[in-house]
């Protein structure tokens, strides 16, 4: 753990991951330019904080950036929600600072920060209609009438409630709440806005019109998000930037892309969509061998017979006749999923998660193929601190 | 058939046996004769003549200005109290809540004494700053009682939210939390009023020499031998603390719509 830990406390979100180096610049579809333009506004420096005696944070380092759309992403748990808390000041670190553009404001209370949350249960003063609700934090900072009205007008289009003035929070639906909670935040024109799962209590349908909503409105306002979620869809939708976090430690940063196809670690990998994760010893730059079997692979650096963990994404595994394949198994499993197949391939002691849209019925024979750019080699965890770390979830 | 009108007269007599007494006690209060043996026809002599009686109308102003102050200064230390305790670990809260709810079970006798001796031994001269302070100890438990069940169903985040828009920790309290548990303060208020009006055990073992409230003053003037202005006296406390009763369980309702 000590050895990941430090890599990450060096490494700076300005930098794609160093083993991206060695890798086919192709396949790096997106890099957001936001990382190269905008300045950091919040840095979060070697922040530890425990409750009653069990560490939630350990030694935490995050820079942030301007207009970024970054998320938290991690288990229950794992501290996402504490970071943002000290972030908002209701939680202060044991140890450690919390920089907002260049200014030490550790130690200052949530009503002095030039930041606003968006609470998971909306939060909204139940006795005050809307209109009240949303010029809360105007009136507290004296401005005129006119300019309160205007606002609240402006803020209710905004979230597409226009009209709600008079209404009571009670008489709303959950997504309109959450998104009167939303135009309370922003009226007051704070530089990032923290949102705690805000969309935790909707469902489905609505939770993914929001997602849409949420994107277009950081794009209108131009301000800094920082989102917290376990939910790692919502994630990868709305994010520029993905920090993955488990048990108080960040295991690691970068585009929804790079988090995707380049996870660091088994965690990652199996935190953020479904993956086949299989022992590997790499024996050498670009030669892998998988279950006994050598695959072609692009990474280099590792050394030479070195016990690597491999992902391999269930839709970049190809099933082919059995001929072709370089290795040869047996479907066990099919299921049916609307866009896709779903097969599970039992192939050298190892089940093969699948996604086709081509279909092999159960107990065909097939050969199973990986383009070498498919394969991700990760690090093995480095200790059994980490690994504990990894697969307990 | 038979079972129906057996089930009317069995409730019919548990009323009487509960209310007769004080049906019988606000009757006389109306009788014209002075003996409690013969009806003398309606009066509300004894009404006015009580409101004639200096003493007694010093016991009633007495009587009500501790029942105000009282529940007024035990509200305050309740509710503030009541907030503290909300942010406590389930495990401490469970011991402070049943650490609170102990003086309530107590006799009041009991808690009459040990109080007159706490004052005794402190120094402190029996009268009315003494009651003050008595029905205050008695009255917060029965203020958290109301607030607390109000403090446990508010968000949490309404308060942070507050602080977050730029609130001062006291404007988000007044504005944002307070609003939310007014019902239950509100309540607890009556209750604390309800208790300390028809207190007289612990008023009476704390009272000194020459302070009265209405109970004790009934008490001293039964002893040298009824009078039928106590009856009205009685008649009067026990209206006004059906009324609070009333009040008590109506306020949360209202408040709610």
């Amino acid at each position: 753990m000590r050895c990941a830990k430090a890599k990450m406390t060096t490494r700076r979100l300005l930098f794609l991951p160093q083993k991206a180096a060695g890798i086919d610049l192709r396949k790096i579809t997106y890099i957001p330019e936001v990382f190269e333009m905008n300045k950091e506004l919040i840095n979060l420096v070697d922040i530890s904080k425990s409750f009653d005696g069990e560490m939630v944070l350990d030694e935490l380092n995050l820079n942030i950036h301007e207009n970024e759309f970054l998320t938290l992403l991690g288990p229950s748990g794992c501290g996402k929600t504490t970071t943002l808390r000290i972030l908002g000041g209701f939680v202060s670190p044991d140890k450690g600072r919390v920089v907002f553009d260049g200014k030490d404001i550790t130690n200052l209370p949530p009503n002095k920060r030039q930041l606003n949350t968006v609470f998971q249960k909306y939060a909204l003063f139940s006795h005050m209609n809307i209109a009240e609700n949303i010029a809360f934090g105007l009136k507290i900072k004296n401005k005129p009438k006119s300019y309160i009205d205007d606002k609240i007008k402006y803020a209710l289009k905004l979230v597409n409630l226009e009209g709600f003035e008079k209404r009571m929070p009670d008489s709303l639906s959950g997504g309109q709440q959450q998104r009167i909670a939303i135009a309370r935040a922003i009226v007051n024109e704070p530089k990032v806005l923290l949102l705690d799962e805000p969309l935790g209590a909707l469902d489905l349908k609505l939770r993914q019109d929001m997602q849409y909503e949420l994107i277009r409105l950081k794009n209108e306002l131009g301000i800094t998000f920082i989102y917290v979620t376990h939910d790692q869809e919502e994630a990868l939708t709305m994010s520029d930037t993905i920090v993955v976090m488990n048990q108080g430690y960040i295991q690691q940063i970068g585009t929804p892309e790079t988090i995707y196809n380049e996870p660091e670690n088994a965690f990652v990998a199996d935190f953020i969509g479904d993956s086949n994760i299989i022992d590997a010893v790499m024996l050498e730059d670009k030669l892998v061998s998988i279950l006994g079997t050598k695959f072609r692979c692009v990474d280099t650096g590792f050394g030479r017979n070195k016990p690597v963990d491999v992902v391999i994404r269930p839709e970049d595994v190809e099933l082919v006749a059995p001929e072709t394949g370089i290795i040869q198994g047996t479907v066990t499993h099919l299921i049916f999923k609307g866009v896709h197949y779903e097969m599970e391939v039992t192939a050298n002691g190892f089940e093969w998660l699948v996604h086709s849209t081509g279909m092999f019925p159960v107990g065909a024979e097939v050969g199973i193929k990986v383009d070498p750019f498919n394969i991700q080699i990760m690090n093995k965890p480095a200790s059994e601190d980490e690994e504990a770390a990894a697969i307990e979830e | 058939m038979i079972r129906t009108v057996a089930r009317k007269i069995y409730i019919i007599l548990i009323f009487i046996f509960l209310y007769a007494p004080i049906a019988t006690l606000m009757i006389l209060s109306f009788n014209a004769s002075r003996t409690r043996a013969k009806w003398g026809g309606v009066t509300l002599h004894w009404y006015i003549s009580l409101f004639d009686n200096r003493e007694i109308l010093q016991a009633l102003w007495n009587t009500l200005f501790i029942a105000f102050i009282s529940s007024f200064i035990a509200v305050v230390i309740g509710t503030v109290a009541c907030i503290a305790i909300n942010y406590m670990g389930k495990h401490k809260r469970a011991i402070v809540m049943g650490i609170t709810n102990i003086p309530m079970l107590n006799a009041d006798i009991v808690t009459g004494i040990s109080l007159m001796l706490l004052f005794i031994s402190l120094g402190i001269k029996l009268g009315m700053g003494t009651i003050l302070l008595a029905h205050i100890t008695f009255n917060i438990p029965y203020v958290i009682l109301c607030v607390m069940p109000r403090m446990k169903q508010l968000n949490p985040s309404t308060f942070e939210a507050a602080l977050d828009l730029g609130a001062s920790p006291a404007y988000a309290f007044f504005k944002v939390v307070f609003p939310d548990i007014l019902p239950g303060v509100l309540s607890g208020f009556l209750m604390a009023f309800t208790m300390s009006l028809d207190d007289f055990i612990i008023t009476h073992f704390t009272k000194g020499a020459g302070v009265d409230t209405l109970s004790t003053k009934i008490y001293t003037e039964v002893k040298k031998g009824i009078k039928p202005e106590m009856y009205a006296l009685s008649t009067i406390i026990f209206v006004t603390v059906l009324l609070l009763l009333f009040l008590i369980n109506k306020a949360p309702k209202e408040k709610l719509d």
